[in-house]
């Protein structure tokens, strides 16, 4: 059917009291969270699954989503984790010979509130100049007065911790349970393509509860430990710390993305802070260190590790730098088998420019086990 | 004959040093490496305070891999692409001056081959030194004999240049004038020209590609069609521009197809390939420098399907009916083709097509040079190419470069675009009478233009209206209209005004289905333009323009449709009377800009497009 030009209005209402006027689409209702803007053009499906946005009212800077449909292997997670979505255009029909369904109707079936029609670039600009702040979007009611009520109400993103209520209930393995190496992984809201990652290397992997005890982890005899990505500020989880040094006793190799690379930064004394407006896109220009050698990276975090206090540690060396603001981008301790990556190597969507850090890991641990 | 220019203009001082002609002037390495780390230091010092960046005192670690540039290179010679031709027209022109400028930004001599005058790059004011020569091997030893030629860029003129520059080698004058090619690794330029040596190339990196097979006789041919199957494209070998080849869609068709192609051929030889007619084809534009960095700048996805030369398609950017995992994997092949061509950096231009029905790719082709499209994907990102390519060309890494529109971040990225970008090819067969005016594998438009919108229906509209042919909007410009039988018969020959009828079909009730099958055109598009003869049957209806509701012009607005088509459609008024209604009602123009980024950096030399957007309010 040819777009409808009477669809229903909705409301996008910011923290500081801009209020822009578009057309609902999605489930009809109102949704709160924090403000945020990707730049990526592609990859929408497996943005709006990855649990790093939970709690996060995403901005799509580019013109069209939902052009391709959805399916069913381009998820990061079982569910849709964005707290809500803000686009320009959504496509009303899509195209694509192995899509199982419309964009459309999957945010529908997700219960997720989206506003279009807005003008997104004017936004962006608002969030690049401002700074991150949390915003409302309504599509049931267009008393404003009672949407900033509502507005107040929606927590604040520092502070929060939202790992705790995402992470698995239970521990679930994946890959061969006879492969030569194992590996634990601390979920804080894992994207599933990491998981891939290790499974492709024939690694078994066995995900653990974020709040799982060293002695439990160890139980499952890793050659090494995986700290995931995952929503909400890392100042706010000192149990993920202290079960990180836990790691980090045990002497085996450690790997970090996102969220764990702030916690590893965090174990060694080096603290995180709130970014103006966070990075998040699939063009991030990083500079490694190490190699010299430049890659494109997949970008997903509001939160940053101190540079200062990162260059001063005796403990960590910073390994990768961004490009563009001289941001830390990865570090690794000197005297133990560790280091993390800021950014996502696993992509997914974005660059595979990355992945060579899963080698590294890979590599790292049949050289510590003696494995091959 | 050699023009001079009359008046020397300075160059530009940078940095610490200010050059001049005779090379005396030239920075000692340090003080270029010194250079280089101050911007970089200032970049990071302007960070610092804002989002928390790394101190300055750690650069050193940072750039102790940066390669320092090649100072050897004082001079440099570039060569145009000549005659403006169909097919290679004033994108070399925009590339050559690109480059001219670039190299002079750095103290380098530039002197100028061109056999064409009327091109901007021959002014005087472009180059050092500006030779109007014919293009050949004879020229280029003159210029060589009167200049001191450090090294010479050939990828900036097309496969003109590019030929010549690998004709002069195998004479061995740049061995004899000491002259070294940069910008590009001669043995790649046969590897990505001859279509046999590209073909195993290609089966050697275990990348897909068309099954085809060389036949020097009819029975051969007939052999070979049977094993690969109809349809295929029957390529004659050693011809200009694609003259003998052919389609061939049935049985009938293959023996006289064999025939014309083994009789164009001059040593009698055809390429039976199969043809991925109805496959969506893509284009990629990459950068890559002496590091070994490579960055995607753009990907240009085709309206038209595999079968009609790209130069004569349609074309929208960003890709519009790409998922990423179909992307990522023309990425990397992309890549991995580049750095395995040969050892050179500057730009390249890959392209693919795709099996809608099962998101494999094969390669078609890759360009180790500036191309045409590269001029079009400069201005559809912002990113200059050509400029850059001439930097890297000389040894700069892309981290060392910054981001000439931001002029803060870095060159080492990959534009992100929040607009869409239609470019349309310009034809001119009303003064080729005669001429056959279907599209395929030779270029036939003489022009192009290129739009920018938030919305794909607004590009496309506004494509529509630059192309002087008296169309004010994806409008009939045909007087004759055509029967749904008629239309239906027209669309399986691809003609340049074929998007018109399209839309005329579907004003006609002809289904998207059918018009998927006549065209092989993904579907996604023909959805754009019936949503657009599906608006304009709703502004019809109101007959009058004072009962045209504001929301519903604004919405004819954000879809592109121009106050002329407005009017033509209610009927009662002129354009001047929609702008006075659009006006009084505050749907006016505001300007976009053009910023490499989506907006996430401030940009300092952006420019900028016209659109219509809903602007916020303050409460």
């Amino acid at each position: 059917m040819p777009q409808d030009t009477i669809s229903h209005p909705a409301f996008l209402l910011l923290e500081d009291g801009t209020l822009f006027k578009g057309k609902s689409f999605g489930k009809k209702g109102t949704t709160g969270g924090e403000l945020c803007f990707t730049t990526g053009m592609t990859g929408y499906q497996e943005i709006f699954t990855d649990p790093s946005y939970t709690g996060q009212m995403l901005i799509m800077s580019t013109c069209y989503v939902g052009n391709y449909g959805v399916n069913t292997a381009d998820v990061e997670s079982d569910g849709v984790t964005i707290a809500g979505l803000i686009c320009k255009n959504i496509a009303t029909r899509y195209s694509r010979m192995i899509a199982s369904g419309s964009l459309e109707d999957y945010l529908l079936q997700h219960n997720i509130v989206g506003i279009q029609d807005v003008d997104t670039r004017a936004l962006v600009q608002h969030v690049r100049t401002k700074g991150a702040m949390n915003c409302i979007i309504s599509s049931e009611t267009d008393n404003i007065e009672a949407l900033k009520e509502k507005l107040r109400a929606v927590p604040s993103m520092k502070g929060l911790e939202i790992s705790s209520n995402i992470t698995t209930k239970e521990p679930y393995t994946a890959g061969d349970p006879d492969a030569s190496i194992r590996i634990a992984v601390l979920d804080f809201g894992i994207k599933k393509h990491i998981l891939h990652n290790f499974t492709q290397r024939d690694a078994y992997v066995k995900v653990f509860p974020a709040k799982t005890p060293i002695a439990e982890l160890k139980a499952f005899e890793p050659h090494g430990y995986f700290i995931s990505n995952g929503p909400g500020d890392p100042a706010s989880m000192d149990y993920a710390v202290n079960t990180v040094k836990d790691i980090l006793n045990e002497g085996k190799p450690m790997f970090g993305i996102c969220l764990g690379h702030q916690l590893l930064a965090q174990a060694n004394g080096i603290p995180t802070f709130k970014m103006h407006h966070g990075h998040r896109g699939l063009n991030h220009p990083v500079k490694n260190l190490i190699t010299g050698k430049c890659e494109i990276t997949t970008q997903n975090h509001g939160f940053g590790v101190d540079p200062e206090a990162a260059q001063q540690s005796e403990a960590i060396e910073v390994t990768h730098v961004n490009l563009n603001d001289g941001s830390i981008e990865g570090i690794r301790m000197k005297n133990k088998p560790a280091f993390s990556v800021q950014y996502h190597p696993e992509s997914t969507p974005g660059p595979y420019d990355s992945r060579y850090l899963f080698d590294q890991f890979i590599d790292m641990i049949c050289e510590q086990s003696a494995i091959k | 004959m050699h023009i001079e220019p009359k008046r020397r203009r300075e160059r530009p001082v940078s940095g610490a040093f200010s050059s001049d002609t005779g090379g005396n002037g030239r920075p000692e390495n340090s003080v270029r490496r010194f250079r280089i780390r101050l911007q970089l230091s200032e970049i990071l010092v302007t960070f610092a305070g804002r989002t928390g960046a790394l101190p300055p005192d750690c650069l050193s670690t940072i750039y102790r891999n940066a390669m320092p540039l090649d100072t050897s290179i004082k001079s440099v010679l570039i060569i145009g692409s000549g005659p403006i031709v169909i097919g290679q027209a004033c994108e070399f022109d925009y590339s050559g001056s690109q480059a001219a400028r670039s190299l002079r930004e750095e103290g380098i001599k530039v002197t100028l081959i061109n056999s064409n005058p009327a091109t901007i790059m021959t002014d005087p004011l472009v180059a050092d030194r500006v030779y109007l020569l014919p293009l050949t091997a004879e020229s280029i030893e003159q210029i060589l004999e009167e200049n001191e030629i450090d090294a010479v860029l050939p990828t900036m003129g097309g496969q003109t240049a590019l030929n010549l520059a690998k004709e002069v080698e195998e004479l061995g004058l740049w061995e004899k004038y000491k002259v070294r090619l940069i910008g590009v690794d001669i043995k790649a330029i046969d590897k990505a020209e001859d279509r046999d040596l590209f073909r195993n190339w290609m089966l050697e990196m275990n990348i897909p590609v068309a099954p085809a097979r060389v036949a020097n006789s009819m029975l051969e041919g007939k052999e070979y069609a049977q094993e690969i199957g109809i349809p295929l494209v029957i390529r004659p070998s050693f011809t200009l521009g694609g003259t003998g080849g052919g389609f061939v869609k049935s049985k009938e068709e293959l023996e006289p197809a064999l025939e014309a192609g083994l009789k164009a051929s001059p040593i009698h030889e055809v390429l039976v390939e199969k043809a991925v007619l109805g496959w969506k084809e893509f284009e990629l534009e990459l950068l890559r420098d002496v590091n070994d960095n490579v960055v995607i700048i753009c990907t240009v996805e085709n309206f038209d399907p595999m079968g009609i030369h790209t130069g004569d398609s349609i074309t929208v950017a960003p890709a519009m009916t790409l998922s990423d995992t179909a992307f990522q994997l023309m990425r990397n092949t992309a890549i991995d083709m580049m750095r395995n061509l040969g050892n050179f950096a500057g730009g390249c231009n890959v392209q693919f097509a795709l099996n809608p029905e099962t998101e494999e790719i094969i390669a078609i082709e890759i360009n180790p040079r500036v191309s045409r499209s590269s001029a079009l994907a400069s201005k559809a990102t912002g990113y200059p190419i050509a400029k850059v390519a001439a930097k890297l060309a000389i040894g700069y890494t892309l981290d060392e470069l910054k981001n000439q529109i931001t002029q803060t971040t870095s060159a080492y990225f990959e534009p992100a675009l929040d607009y869409v970008i239609v470019k349309m090819p310009r034809w001119n067969f009303d003064k080729f009478k005669g001429a056959d005016d279907t599209l395929g594998l030779q270029m036939k438009s003489v022009g192009e233009v290129m739009a920018i919108g938030r919305t794909f229906p607004e590009a496309l509209q506004k494509a529509c209206q630059s192309l002087e042919n008296n169309a004010t909007g994806l409008t009939s410009i045909s007087r004759s209209q055509m029967r749904p039988e008629e239309l239906i018969d027209y669309l399986k020959r691809p003609t340049w005004d074929r998007i018109f009828r399209i839309k005329e079909a579907l004003q006609a009730g002809i289904s998207i289905k059918t018009i998927r099958e006549l065209t092989q055109i993904d579907r996604w598009f023909l959805y754009q333009i019936q949503d657009l003869v599906a608006l304009e049957q709703k502004i019809q209806a109101y007959q009058h323009l004072d009962k045209l509701p504001v929301d519903l012009l604004k919405e004819a607005k954000q879809m592109g449709f121009s106050d002329e088509q407005i009017a033509e459609l209610v009927k009662d008024c002129t354009a001047e009377e929609v702008y006075e209604k659009r006006k009084a009602a505050g749907i006016t123009r505001v300007f976009k800009m053009v910023d490499t980024c989506s907006a996430e950096f401030e940009a300092r030399t952006p420019y900028f497009y016209s659109t219509f957007e809903t602007a916020s309010q303050s409460s």
